[in-house]
């Protein structure tokens, strides 16, 4: 324990803070605005309501998701360099094991699981590798359906246009499950959305 | 594939013209999930379309370094032609203009030697090539065609245009217009297609190069013309990314 045991302690380093609320409005803008492009062109029976969407139009959303692309690759870049060059991935998200992840979830379902500040449990850990994956599998979808040609080795990879299409739906889609997941527990789970900006433990343990 | 419930982009047209340029926020942030969690409506739509349009010019820039003049776009067999292939203009199928091709000559103006009219007879006398390559779609959808014509290269050599000027820029039967930078124009797929599966999709003349989306694919072309002033374009002045390229 870095300050002592009545000292708060940082269980979020400030690189990570900058970049998670980064990511966060990036993310946000990334999948309003593609819900917009997406109802130009439903990839299946259904639209998103326009209410939930950004830019207005089609050439509005288009302009909004191909201007936070930067925010969020750079960004992301940054988190990720980060989190492998400073032992953080490492410290904070391993080791991971599903059979840890299951035994969490049976005392989470009983009202067991502990939430110690500045340890994510194997569920956690399991959801965050899950959706950094996500991300990377959204860019680079993303990047094989804007540039087909000058990026077709990157399309082909993907399936072809069209399936890269499909791809970067779901990217989506298992995004914003993650987030209804992360989001909810965030704000009902006691003490842990206030350290996400202040990096410290409300109370020590 | 042709969207099952798509916005054509004809069904913009009431929305443009109450949004004309300052499209970006009224209706999106405003009423938008971003607002409610925010609490703030941004009221200063401007600043917020200034940035976005700054962006779509620095992805101008971006897309024009990533273009590789030699790299060529997937060709495909006959078997795989999308039919039918789909209808898309700013208006309805049925307004699509119709061109004598008699009469027909195609004007030329601005950096080019020899701006000497052109007829279809004219134009079918230079050698013709063919090609089967994916239109895509703005909107998201893509289909793939077949379209055959004069290798637009070669016509820009042989009247003399000025290869180092920046765009070349389209007139159109329909009201459309549209233009393209040179090192796209130069490229060796990019066709002044004359022969295509149907007179709707742009007859006598349009430009086809995959390296495009398919709104900068002007169809029933009647002038062409070179210049260093960007000339924009019908989607393109309305918002939409200029370079847009593939
Ligand atoms: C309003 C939106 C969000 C809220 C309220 C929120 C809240 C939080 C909180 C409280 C934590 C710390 C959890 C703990 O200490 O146990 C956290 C961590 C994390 N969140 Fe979010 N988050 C949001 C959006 C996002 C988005 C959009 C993503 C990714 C797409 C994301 C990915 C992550 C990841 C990967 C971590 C672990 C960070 C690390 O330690 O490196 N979050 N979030």
């Amino acid at each position: 324990m870095v300050g002592g045991v009545d000292k708060p302690r940082t269980i979020h380093p400030l690189f990570v803070r900058v970049t998670h609320w980064v990511n966060a409005f990036a993310i946000f803008v990334m999948v309003l605005s593609g819900w917009r492009i997406y109802n130009a062109s439903p990839l299946f029976d259904f639209e998103f309501p326009k209410d939930f969407t950004l830019g207005g139009w089609l050439a509005g959303a288009l302009a909004w998701h191909f201007a936070a692309m930067w925010l969020l690759a750079l960004n992301g870049l940054a988190y990720l360099a980060y989190g492998l060059v400073s032992g953080h991935f490492r410290k904070s998200f391993l080791p991971i094991s599903l059979r840890g992840a299951f035994d969490d979830v049976l005392l989470a379902m009983r009202g067991l699981l502990d939430h110690a500040p500045g340890r994510y449990n194997a569920v956690q850990r399991l959801f965050y590798i899950g959706v950094i994956l996500a991300v990377i599998v959204a860019v680079l979808s993303g990047l094989a359906i804007w540039k087909p040609v000058q990026l077709q080795a990157l399309t082909a990879v993907m399936g072809g246009f069209e399936t890269a299409r499909r791809v970067h739906f779901f990217a989506m889609a298992a995004i914003v499950a993650f987030l209804l997941v992360h989001i909810g527990l965030a704000v009902s789970v006691k003490g842990i959305l206030t350290p996400m900006f202040t990096g410290r433990a409300e109370a020590p343990r | 594939m042709k969207p099952r419930r798509s916005e054509r982009l004809s069904a913009f047209r009431p929305q443009i013209a109450r949004l004309e340029r300052r499209l970006f926020l009224k209706q999106g942030l405003s009423l938008g999930a971003l607002s409610l969690l925010s609490g703030c409506t941004l009221k200063d739509d401007d600043a917020v379309d200034r940035l976005l349009m700054t962006m779509s010019r620095f992805n101008d820039k971006i897309q024009a370094a990533l273009f590789d003049p030699a790299k060529l776009a997937p060709t495909y067999s006959e078997a795989d032609v999308t039919t039918p292939f789909p209808f898309n203009a700013y208006y309805e199928e049925k307004d699509v203009p119709l061109i004598d091709g008699e009469r027909y000559r195609l004007q030329l103006s601005g950096l080019i030697a020899d701006k000497r009219p052109w007829s279809l007879d004219e134009l079918r006398a230079l050698p013709q090539s063919s090609q089967i390559t994916r239109l895509v779609c703005v909107e998201g959808w893509s289909a793939i065609g077949q379209w055959r014509g004069v290798a637009f290269r070669h016509f820009l050599e042989r009247v003399g245009a000025d290869l180092t000027a920046r765009y070349v820029g389209f007139k159109c039967a329909d009201k459309y217009y549209s233009s393209i930078d040179m090192p796209s124009a130069l490229h060796p797929q990019t066709l002044l297609a004359l022969d295509f599966t149907d007179a709707k999709y742009g007859y006598p003349l349009r430009l086809r190069l995959p390296t495009k989306l398919g709104f900068k694919n002007p169809k029933f072309i009647g002038e062409i013309f070179v210049t260093n002033d960007y000339p924009g374009g019908y989607w393109e002045d309305k918002g939409y990314n200029w370079f847009s390229g593939s």
